[in-house]
């Protein structure tokens, strides 16, 4: 058989390297990306000088170096260390849970035409309602323990991933379960060949949503309902003016939002490299 | 090398239930196939090309009728591959994976179905894009994944819905024939449906000429030319006068469509 050129004349070595250019690049600052450190260091110097010329009060705003000070006392002596580790129990045992089950439930009502009838309503009426005002019900089913706030998280975790995983499935294309189909594929084949990967980049997009929703609900639960917890601690903060502890606590809480967001991201780009344009 | 297979429709009917009532796709559609033969299928658009390729690969049940093949009425499964027209490659795996996903289906071993498949590749002349991913490829290229992927199958009937439709006329005549090449050498009975008359003709053996509302099969057309066809044969006066034949009876269709109210 004779091996035949591409009549265009491209060749594998051009087209992968356009792929890589088209990806964003996570660990390599661009200049904007310079620049605008360079607008937060600039910010933080004035910050600094205005609190020791006296202009800023530092009750209120406490010198940047006063709560970088703080912050090196705070995990020495182990209390922003307990206090994240909390937190990030209950997010990601949350998540986990209201994820898996959003999941599983997102991947069968977007393959079953009357179950996704049947539940659709319940969700559509369930889902708009803010999750932390059912913490107090929430109480009254599971107790005033640990199990109520990861119930709460997980609650809230479960719309976000269902409602992305069916619109995910929803959106693969008939063809792709006809050819599937076509080529004599069982139910299990279509499920992992066809309905998970098609279904993935917004299934990623749903544990990114998710994610962020996980640690909103886990520092309000705190904020309300918890002795420990980075929310308990912003609380506590803030109720004896320890606004340097406040400031550590808001700045950890900030941090785990950006680390989540970059981990998911860079998760993405590793498990869907079919896909050039980043919706993310 | 497949077993030849032989196809026979009777009878066909297939009826669409929409919200505006009943649209008839396919009426009374019968013919029978010849041994390896490259079968053309043109028609206007909405006569039911694509339905009768998809009763055929059992995607869709006919209303009533039977399909015969090799004299049996049975599950289509595993006897025919079809090639859609876009969007049939799986975006989320490789030119590799796509090509081996039948023989994935029939349980074959990884590194076996890989070694096949790049023999598959190959003889599309894509073996430096196997590790591509289908939007890395141009449109033309990821027909001949597609086409590979169907011929690996080993299915004895290769359905082909306008599978060159949206090339351009070069790259659509380069990969004319290297069809004709792979259905020289793996002896397949093919169904080719085509907006392309001219395409119908230099490629098959038979044509079919459907006409629409209800689809029905108007004519059959054997053709003379011998193979391998070159330019000359696309120059030849008797092609131009089937082509010719052809459109008659399209464009009659045609007026009927725009005279004839529903
Ligand atoms: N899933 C469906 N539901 C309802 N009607 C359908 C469906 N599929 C096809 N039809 C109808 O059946 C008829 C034949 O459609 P089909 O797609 O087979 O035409 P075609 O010959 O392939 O047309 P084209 O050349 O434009 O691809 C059309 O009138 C179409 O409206
Ligand atoms: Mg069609």
């Amino acid at each position: 058989m004779a091996h035949l050129e591409d009549p265009r004349g491209r060749s594998a070595k051009r087209l992968m390297d356009t792929r890589l250019k088209d990806r964003p690049h996570l660990f390599l600052f661009h200049s904007e990306k310079w620049f605008a450190m360079g607008i937060v260091i600039a910010g933080l110097m004035a910050w600094e000088g205005g609190v020791r010329l006296g202009k800023i009060s530092s009750l209120f705003f406490p010198a940047p170096s006063v709560i970088l000070l703080t912050s090196i006392q705070l995990i020495m002596n182990g209390k922003l260390t307990t206090h994240l580790g909390i937190t990030l129990w209950r997010v990601f045992l949350g998540f986990f849970l209201g994820g898996i089950s959003g999941l599983i439930l997102g991947l069968a009502m977007g393959w079953s035409r009357s179950l996704r009838m049947i539940v659709d309503p319940l969700i559509a009426a369930a889902h708009p309602v803010p999750k932390i005002a059912i913490l107090p019900l929430i109480m009254i089913l599971f107790g005033i323990g640990e199990s109520s706030k990861i119930v709460v998280i997980a609650v809230a975790t479960f719309f976000p991933m269902l409602i992305n995983t069916v619109a995910g499935v929803r959106q693969i294309h008939p063809i792709h379960f006809e050819v599937a189909q076509n080529y004599g594929a069982g139910l299990n084949k279509i499920l992992t060949r066809v309905i998970v990967p098609g279904s993935l980049p917004f299934v990623l997009t749903g544990a990114r949503l998710a994610l962020n929703m996980a640690l909103l609900l886990a520092i309000a639960v705190e904020l309300v309902s918890a002795q420990e917890g980075l929310g308990a601690m912003i609380w506590l903060a803030w109720q004896t003016l320890r606004t340097e502890e406040l400031y550590v606590s808001l700045f950890v809480t900030a941090g785990l939002g950006v680390v989540f967001n970059f981990f998911l991201q860079r998760i993405t780009l590793h498990l869907v490299p079919w896909q050039t344009e980043q919706r993310i | 090398m497949s077993l030849f297979m032989e196809l026979s429709c009777q009878h066909i009917h297939k009826a669409f239930q929409t919200q505006n009532g009943t649209i008839i796709a396919l009426e009374d559609v019968t013919f029978r196939t010849k041994e390896k033969e490259f079968l053309c299928i043109v028609g206007p658009s909405g006569c039911g090309k694509t339905t009768l390729l998809k009763l055929i690969a059992g995607l869709l049940k006919p209303n009533s009728g039977e399909m015969i093949f090799h004299g049996e009425v049975s599950d289509h499964r595993s006897r025919t591959a079809l090639v859609f027209q876009e969007h049939g490659l799986f975006p989320w795996m490789t030119v590799l994976d796509n090509v081996a996903f039948g023989l994935e289906i029939r349980g074959i071993r990884k590194k076996e179905r890989h070694e096949l498949a790049q023999t598959f590749v190959q003889k599309v002349g894509l073996s430096s894009f196997s590790h591509n991913y289908p939007h890395e490829l141009s449109v033309g290229m990821r027909q001949r994944v597609g086409i590979a992927r169907a011929f690996i199958a080993d299915a004895p009937i290769l359905l082909m819905d306008e599978p060159f439709g949206s090339i351009d006329a070069q790259t659509k005549r380069f990969l004319q024939e290297e069809l004709l090449r792979l259905w020289k050498d793996h002896q397949k009975l093919i169904l080719y449906v085509t907006h392309d008359i001219e395409e119908a003709v230099i490629l098959a053996d038979r044509i079919l000429v459907m006409t629409g509302h209800p689809g029905r099969i108007r004519e059959q057309i054997s053709i003379p030319f011998s193979r391998p066809r070159d330019l000359y044969t696309r120059k030849s006066a008797d092609l131009t006068e089937i082509k010719w034949h052809i459109w008659k009876i399209l464009e009659d269709e045609v007026q009927k469509g725009l005279w004839i109210p529903d």
